[in-house]
């Protein structure tokens, strides 16, 4: 498939992100499919970017770094796919823009110990219309919730599909990825100025 | 955006231009050649932070005045193309055949 009018010789690159609350399991998932261990890089935080409530002890400290988890998949010489760990806290919002921007889509991943950490990633991306599925985090020992529960719990569109995902393991990770897809496929066609919110 | 000029975005492909070696009295800095050295192929924005162990900001800032040199440029399309049906049923492909 020619991706691009011109000069097939330049890759084209995709990204998804995964997001979901600290502890969720994105690097996991993340590095479970990608053909490299997760890689790591760091945003520079401004003091403007960072909450009042979640610094308090970080006195006089203007500026601060995050780390960014990623992955890659490359499927043939000119299409790649990158995967971001979006961190869950809602004081990294500046970062939720950036990650967002261009995305296919997002995977909520979702800890059902803590589903309440799902909460502001989901109402992000249904705000401004970026594609999204929650995967359910099938952790040993987590509580095991019907699908419906959980769609019930976060109140979310009957249109977001919602599937249980072993962030482990590369079959149901890559099952969580296609979903993810193919439901963005569903997406497509809606004017650019709906999605943009 | 940077006052540097324009903003990178993560999985905006750069690759050193064709020219000729950038000349000494460019003076260029040493984080400058190192990024340089690492273009010569095709590679993302986020990798090349990765692999150079630098902020994603300061790789934009250095990428920055690479471009406005004209000793790098950015190979990727423009935005709009990302969300196309194209590309999703592409990488659906290529998921579905891992």
């Amino acid at each position: 498939m020619d991706l691009r009018d011109s000069d097939s010789s330049v890759p084209t690159t995709a990204k998804i992100i995964i997001a979901g609350g600290f502890g969720a399991g994105k690097t996991t998932l993340v590095g479970a499919i990608t053909e490299i261990r997760p890689l790591r890089t760091e945003e520079t935080l401004s003091d403007r970017s960072v909450g009042v409530d979640d610094v308090s002890g970080v006195d006089n400290k203007t500026t601060t770094t995050v780390a960014m988890d990623f992955g890659r998949i490359t499927f043939r010489s000119d299409l790649a796919l990158y995967l971001f760990g979006m961190p869950g806290q809602e004081r990294f919002w500046f970062m939720w823009e950036e990650l967002s921007y261009g995305a296919l889509g997002a995977v909520v991943l979702a800890d059902t110990r803590r589903l309440a950490s799902c909460f502001a990633s989901v109402d992000y991306f249904e705000h401004y219309g970026v594609p999204f599925i929650v995967a359910v985090n099938c952790f040993d020992g987590a509580p095991r919730y019907d699908p419906t529960d959980v769609r019930i719990a976060l109140d979310l569109d009957p249109s977001v599909p919602v599937l249980m995902c072993d962030a482990r393991h590369r079959e149901s990770v890559k099952t969580a990825l296609i979903g993810l897809v193919r439901h963005a496929l569903t997406k497509t066609g809606v004017p650019e100025s709906e999605l943009a919110g | 955006m940077p006052a540097t000029g324009r903003r990178f975005g993560l999985i905006d492909v750069v690759v050193a231009a064709g020219g000729p070696p950038p000349s000494p009295e460019l003076r260029l800095a040493p984080e400058h050649r190192h990024l340089l050295a690492r273009c010569q192929r095709p590679v993302t924005v986020v990798d090349l932070a990765s692999e150079v162990d630098l902020p994603i900001g300061v790789v934009r800032v250095l990428l920055s005045d690479l471009t406005e040199l004209g000793i790098v440029e950015v190979l990727t399309a423009p935005p709009g193309r990302i969300t196309s049906r194209r590309l999703l049923n592409a990488v659906l492909d290529g998921l579905e055949g891992l």
